[in-house]
């Protein structure tokens, strides 16, 4: 059971609000400091481990940069979206962030309100109001990823890939 | 209720007798294809060493991004690339010189089977839907699992199927179809394509890979065409392992069906900055003046591309103050464009034809455009800076619209140039 403090975001969050581009290439520790300064200037310092954040539909829109992993950093517990994007989804199981869909979600709960988030059954509770929703599951495996650091840790401890070392050369994705 | 063609290669590839839209699949990768790109991760050159591989013969490794490489940097990743091929023993490798645009040379070598799975971290992946494969792109990260373990997973989304019929006037192209849906129904996010419909047996393979390779810009999940005889003759002239293509079910449920006339599609062109419900016909913006033409990418350089750009500049000149650049998608259609007399033509008439590379679709090297400038694409995006300076504007139509333009110095209906069949 996750317990927490819940953070109200709308629709369509892109992942550029979360990893603007003047921290794109900086490390994830810098990164962290700037998630939603655009859009909620101070947020990242009233931001408590555990808190929940609580969203719109078409969650993390935009690119594929890793704005799951910031989410992760800043130590919110996890996250519900109306709906969530394609890339974002996959990339809160490549970097290890519980994200959940539940349609209902985003009027079911108000800022400050406490929600309670079975990850057995999948059910979202507003501890302040009472109110119960259903999220749609995630299948085990996933699920797994999502709460064990995502999928490098797991690869590594399966012995498919090595340990980070530091590049030789410098460079991202174009 | 029936399936769609996706949820029918989903269901198989996971093992279930049904998915349905809403449904998580962890599913066996049948192909997985790595870029130079990906080296920037892992490998050599990268950050991570991948230990081992689940399968290297279903694995595929293409550079194309930035070949032959223009930078030190660019020259390194594909050092590592090369140790990373050695290293597993992949035997489908494209180095350059044997090498093209990665989507392309699956392709020509129809490493995209029908009703199988493809994975590459590259967002145009879903060119492969073309060949009736479910064929998305993922994140970096996904590469790594999927290289390790065979498998991947997908969100089945809801499907929108498009039903294509009748023929394509002359000197329109599955781009200017591409160009109508977009900009009639708009962003397609969560959603699947789906094409089929009785104008089916008229288009070609290219034409088919143009309009799945579009796909991404509709930020669909899948874009993914019926299988029939020019698609099963095709790929069984290309490779011999065995396939089971996926049809719909007669009740399969869409989530919308739409219906298009191909023969009353007219050119269009986007305007800068977005292809989202940006079309409008030639005639709108006609008489622009640019300064670049390009003609090639994943979605563009095929050698119908390259026969339609031809025919209109043949035995005419690319007009003074213009820079007509066409890039064959591949080596391979580079050969065979150079054996038809397409090279000849275009070179005759003032283009500059490039080796096969991503070069001027990303401005990654070659043919970037200066500030100011207005270039007219057949490439698959028209972000602001995507292909140079950021103040440059990039208009999108067909190979056909951009050669005609290319001659006239400004923005032009092809019709004006156009000699050749239909495609
Ligand atoms: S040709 Fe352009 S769109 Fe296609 S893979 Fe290369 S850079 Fe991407």
């Amino acid at each position: 059971m996750i317990t927490g403090r819940v953070w109200k975001f709308g629709d369509n969050i892109n992942t550029d609000l979360m990893i603007p581009n003047h921290v794109l290439h900086a490390p994830e520790e810098e990164q962290l400091k700037a998630v939603f300064s655009a859009n909620r200037p101070g947020w990242v310092d009233e931001v408590q481990k555990g808190d929940i954040l609580i969203a719109g539909h078409n969650f993390g829109m935009g690119s594929a940069r890793a704005g799951a992993r910031s989410l992760r950093n800043v130590g919110l517990a996890c996250m519900v979206a109306e709906s969530l994007n394609g890339l974002h989804l996959r990339n809160s199981v490549n970097y290890g962030f519980v994200a959940l869909e539940c349609e209902g979600v985003s009027t079911a709960f108000s800022e400050g309100d406490i929600a309670e988030i079975s990850l057995e059954d999948f059910t979202i509770r507003n501890k302040t109001t009472g109110v119960t929703l259903k999220a749609s599951p995630v299948p085990e495996r996933l699920l797994t990823l999502m709460q064990n650091g995502g999928t490098f840790p797991l690869l590594e401890a399966e012995g498919y890939v090595s340990p980070v070392r530091p590049p030789k050369i410098g460079g991202g994705h174009k | 209720m029936g399936m769609t063609i996706v949820e029918k290669i989903l269901a198989r590839a996971s093992g279930a007798a049904k998915v349905s839209p809403g449904d998580m699949v962890v599913v066996d990768v049948d192909c997985v294809v790595l870029y130079d790109g990906n080296f920037f991760s892992f490998g050599k050159a990268g950050t991570r060493d991948v230990l081992k591989i689940k399968d290297p013969d279903r694995v595929v490794v293409i550079f194309d991004h930035e070949v032959p490489a223009p930078t030190a940097q660019a020259a390194a990743l594909q050092d590592g690339g090369r140790a990373f091929v050695k290293q597993f023993g992949i035997k489908r490798f494209h180095d350059v010189g044997r090498s093209g645009i990665c989507h392309a040379v699956v392709a020509d070598n129809a490493y995209a089977l029908p009703g199988s799975v493809l994975v590459a971290s590259d967002s145009h992946t879903c060119s492969a839907g073309a060949f009736n494969c479910a064929a998305r792109g993922v994140a970096g990260p996904d590469i790594m699992f999927a290289l390790a373990t065979g498998q991947t997973w997908f969100k089945v989304g809801e499907t929108i199927r498009y039903d294509l019929n009748g023929r394509l006037p002359r000197g329109v192209s599955m781009k200017d179809v591409f160009l109508h849906i977009a900009g009639t129904f708009g962003a397609h996010a969560t959603q699947n394509v789906e094409f089929g419909g009785s104008g089916l047996p008229y288009l070609s393979i290219n034409a088919r890979r143009t309009m799945t390779t579009m796909g991404a810009e509709l930020s669909a999940e899948f874009a993914t065409f019926e299988a029939d005889d020019v698609l099963i003759d095709y790929v069984k002239q290309r490779n011999q392992a065995p396939f089971e293509p996926q049809a719909p079910d007669a009740d399969a449920k869409y989530k919308d069906r739409r219906a298009i006339d191909l023969s009353r599609i007219e050119p269009l062109v986007a305007l800068p900055d977005a292809v989202i419900n940006n079309s409008v016909p030639v005639g709108q913006v006609a008489g622009t003046v640019i300064q670049q033409a390009f003609i090639g990418s994943c979605a563009n350089g095929t050698l119908d591309d390259l026969a339609a750009a031809a025919s209109v500049v043949a035995g005419r000149q690319v007009a003074p103050g213009v820079r007509l650049i066409v890039t064959p998608a591949t080596q391979a259609i580079y050969l065979r464009a150079l054996k038809a007399g397409y090279v000849e033509t275009l070179m005759e008439a003032g283009a500059v034809v490039t080796n096969a590379t991503c070069g001027a679709c990303f401005g990654g090297h070659m043919g970037l455009l200066g500030p100011g400038e207005t270039c007219l694409t057949s490439s698959t995006r028209n972000f602001k800076g995507r292909m140079g300076d950021p103040s440059a504007r990039i208009y999108m139509a067909s190979p056909a619209t951009v050669a005609a333009s290319a001659l006239a110095g400004t923005i032009t209906h092809p019709g004006e140039f156009f000699q050749g069949d239909a495609s």
